[in-house]
């Protein structure tokens, strides 16, 4: 038992008592708080279209499911490969790091897709109140995941020249809760933009 | 030729000249930068500078600069008060003052932007860094590189506004730019912009303080200081903190949406298109009350150190201090609604507002009568923060009770908006936390630089403050009653106002003068250094973990770390109770200094500068240097260093002591 215990439980437990881990934690939860602003202007705005389309008239809720699935499949792989990260297996690990950042550039590109569509059919994000807040929210979720990209592959990189330092694990393991976070807020905007604005 | 058009944005020669006050003003500013540079040149302090100050990754130092900051930031802040009440003793009837109604605008504008986020929050975070690692017991902040980056980002807001006085404008539409008038329609120079991306930077600083002494507090404090046993200013800290945790990013989401508004045309707050002008007055002031506890509260904090350490007894009832103060944490994102109940929300959402406003007043008067108590037979000495504290009684007082008055929405709605308001909250923000971090100023200053400020020059500075306050004050009360709105440039004679706009100039004078002697103050106790000096390192006999290492602290704060057992632990020691320090001596890990926190800070003004003037490709590249700067961070290993344990028991002065 105490063997199975030294592989990874410890160092889960020892990682969630670092103070870096504790202070990214905080982090999340301002921008939680950030998100909690734009949702709460976009759940006022949502019904202010200036005569312009309303939710109804432009989502489309199957290409938002897969976009949907598809971030949370790149969320489960980004937990297995902290899981190998921490068994210090490197190629695993860039493999499983590669295929959820090539999930998160598929969301990402789905999400350019689908503004652009809105803004070429004239429905930019300064025909009303309700498609500025709406571009708003789900663009900083997008940005969010872009700097999680970033983060990724500079995580990519940094295994191939140094390995598996203390702090990097450290660092990918704060990536990871980061990654997940964002797919938090996505179940957010999928529910209250998409789903209610839809029904 | 188009091409290089494009590249300048919206620059132009002519947001260089806008008359002769402004021109004052911008040789003055542009005179004391050149003056620093030639000193620093003249007596080769550059190098100095680079290592001692800019890159520490000292918690102290960069107390130190806050505080440096701040003070400068004051002397601006201040100057343009005077040119305020000066406008407004003078502009009646045929006389139009000496200032432009738009200037007027940018003034007030200014005013209330720097004494807010670059004076009271740069004191705040400066008094923080200062004592509160010491106060638990700890070597540094959780963070020591972001501690520096956070300030540097401060600073990064505080040159982006005064550039707005060298090349363009500031913003004209008050201290908060409530839209539609902050609007593009509206206001379409670069004046908003320079005080949207000068908050919206420090912003992001001060959020990230708040992140990094939440950590300190919860995660580094001393073995045995249990949060019982913690002094009450760290518990206030603790409150403020939690607060900036859960407001800046609100103030960072409202900022940004009004930036969209003003670079993107997006409808948020615009009076067409469907924008909600209200929503932003709602989201700025659900920042915005809570701001100003967290400004408040570790005034509160500190006052419960001096006074019980000035009246030789323990703090009374320490425990229903904690508890008020985390009501008020609690209690302050209840109250927002109170600074517009005129925006006709309906009856039933004013009086709950209005009665939570009125229950906020509940545990910052327990908070008095614990001071009051406090001081109740005593050994009370009347050292200079002493003076302070009571100014500070006498005059928030006041500002309290008529913060209640206006807590009842049938009398907003009589004088909101006026000259009554702005007596109140100047009531409460100079008599609250001016008053609070002189004191605390005054009472730490001999911990950091080993000597103490002059003593009756401090009093002198307390009576000029006070009674200037008063004198400047009382009459905007009066006159907010009879009717005087504020912001105004100009007035009819008929009304009578002008006498008590002339007292009120006099009072803002000597106010002016008490900052005068302060900066003597200093200058005089720096000259007299040798007769102040503080040799035990104890110089008010105090109670909490600061005290018990020499003055000036040593960069590694303790050499031993301490054991805590009881609250006013350093006190109980002298007085024979558990020991403080003990054991063995240890290596201490310090963090190497790093320009970190410098490319930050300048990145980010390029970042800020290239939105106001729409340089875009400034914009790309500051973020894209921003990216790598921060990517090279990761890859430096050689992040600490170490001091044997051998040289910190010789280092150790303090060991014979206790």
């Amino acid at each position: 038992m105490t063997d199975v215990k030294n592989t990874v439980a410890p160092a889960l437990e020892d990682e969630s008592q670092k103070p870096s881990i504790f202070g990214f934690w905080l982090y999340l939860m301002t921008d939680t708080v950030l998100f909690a602003s734009l949702f709460a202007t976009f759940i006022v705005l949502r019904g202010r279209t200036a005569g312009g389309v309303s939710g109804e008239e432009i989502f489309s809720l199957p290409y938002v499911f897969i976009e949907t699935l598809i971030l949370l499949i790149s969320s489960f792989v980004a937990g297995l490969a902290l899981f190998t990260a921490r068994a210090r297996r490197k190629a695993l690990t860039i493999s499983l790091l590669l295929v959820t950042g090539l999930l998160g550039l598929a969301f990402l590109a789905m999400e350019i897709h689908e503004f652009r569509t809105l803004v070429t059919e004239g429905h930019g994000w300064g025909t009303s109140a309700f498609l500025s807040s709406y571009f708003t929210l789900v663009g900083t979720h997008g940005l969010h995941i872009l700097i999680g990209l970033i983060w990724l592959g500079v995580s990519i990189m940094f295994i191939l020249q140094r390995g598996f330092t203390d702090r990097f694990l450290t660092r990918l393991t704060m990536w990871s809760m980061f990654w997940h976070f964002l797919d938090v807020i996505w179940i957010g905007i999928f529910t209250i933009v998409y789903l209610v604005g839809i029904v | 030729m188009e091409f290089f058009a494009n590249l300048l944005g919206r620059m132009d020669l002519s947001y260089f000249w806008h008359g002769w006050v402004q021109f004052g003003a911008q040789l003055t500013l542009i005179g004391a930068v050149v003056l620093v540079i030639g000193l620093l040149t003249y007596f080769k302090k550059w190098k100095w500078l680079w290592r001692e100050w800019l890159t520490t990754q000292d918690a102290k130092r960069i107390g130190v600069m806050y505080i440096i900051v701040a003070v400068g930031m004051l002397l601006r802040g201040a100057s343009d008060a005077l040119m305020l009440r000066l406008q407004q003793a003078l502009a009646s009837g045929n006389s139009e003052g000496f200032i432009s109604s738009d200037h007027f605008q940018q003034i007030f504008t200014a005013h209330g932007t720097i004494m807010i986020f670059f004076v009271a929050m740069g004191l705040m975070f400066g008094l923080i860094n200062l004592v509160l690692p010491l106060m638990i017991g700890s070597r540094d902040v959780a963070f020591p590189t972001l501690n520096s980056t956070s300030f540097y980002l401060f600073l990064a807001g505080v040159v982006l506004t005064n550039l707005s006085l060298i090349y363009g404008e500031f913003g004209s539409a008050g201290w908060l730019a409530y839209p539609p008038l902050s609007e593009l329609a509206y206001s379409p120079g670069p004046g908003i912009d320079y005080w949207l991306w000068s908050i919206q930077i420090a912003g992001v600083g001060s959020l990230l303080s708040g992140i990094n002494f939440l950590v300190t507090i919860l995660k580094h404090r001393a073995k045995g200081m249990t949060l019982m046993k913690m002094p009450v200013f760290v518990w206030s800290v603790l409150g403020a903190m939690i607060l900036v945790v859960f407001a800046f990013p609100i103030l960072t989401g409202t900022l940004f949406m009004l930036s969209l508004d003003r670079s993107m045309g997006m409808h948020f707050f615009t009076s067409d298109f469907g924008g909600n002008p209200m929503m932003y007055i709602n989201l700025i002031w659900a920042w915005g009350h809570p701001e100003v506890y967290i400004l408040i509260l570790p005034a509160f904090g500190l006052f419960g150190e001096v006074v019980a350490t000035f009246s030789r007894k323990r703090l009374f009832g320490y425990k229903s201090m904690v508890w008020a103060l985390m009501a008020i944490t609690v209690l302050s994102y209840t109250v927002w609604l109170h600074h517009f109940f005129t925006m006709g929300a309906g009856g039933n959402v004013n009086a709950f507002f209005g009665i939570m406003t009125m229950i906020i007043a509940v545990p910052t008067g327990v908070k008095v009568f614990n001071w009051l108590f406090t001081m109740y037979r005593g050994k009370i000495s009347f050292a200079s923060p002493m003076w302070w504290f009571m100014a500070f009684v006498a005059t928030f007082a006041l500002g309290g009770a008529t913060g209640v008055l206006l807590s009842i929405p049938a009398i907003d709605f009589q004088v909101h908006n006026s000259l009554f308001l702005v007596a109140h909250f100047h009531n409460v923000i100079v008599g609250g936390v001016v008053f609070g971090y002189f004191a605390g100023l005054t009472y730490w200053f001999p911990k950091i630089f080993g000597f103490r400020l002059h003593e009756r020059l401090g009093k002198a500075a307390v009576t000029l403050w006070t009674s200037g306050f008063l004198l400047a004050f009382i009459p905007l009360y009066i006159l907010g009653l009879l009717g005087a709105t504020r912001r105004l440039d100009h007035y009819d004679p008929s009304l009578g106002w002008q006498p008590l706009f002339i007292v009120s100039g006099i009072g803002a004078l000597l106010i002016g003068l008490g900052i005068v002697v302060q900066l003597a103050q200093v200058v005089y106790s720096i000259w007299k250094r040798r007769q102040l000096r503080d040799t035990t390192g104890d110089p008010w006999d105090g109670r909490t973990l600061e005290w018990s290492v020499p003055s000036p602290a040593p960069h590694y704060n303790f050499a031993r770390l301490p054991i805590v057992s009881t609250r006013d632990a350093w006190y109980e020691a002298k007085h024979g109770g558990n020991q403080v320090f003990s054991g063995e001596y240890k290596d201490i890990e310090l963090p190497r200094n790093t320009g970190f926190g410098v490319y930050v800070g300048i990145l980010s003004v390029l970042f800020g500068f290239g939105f106001i003037w729409h340089l875009w490709w400034l914009v790309l590249l500051s973020s894209v240097a921003l990216i790598y700067v921060i990517i090279r961070r990761t890859y430096d290993e050689n992040i600490t260093y170490v001091i044997p344990a051998a040289d910190v028991e010789r280092l150790d002065t303090r060991k014979a002591a206790i």
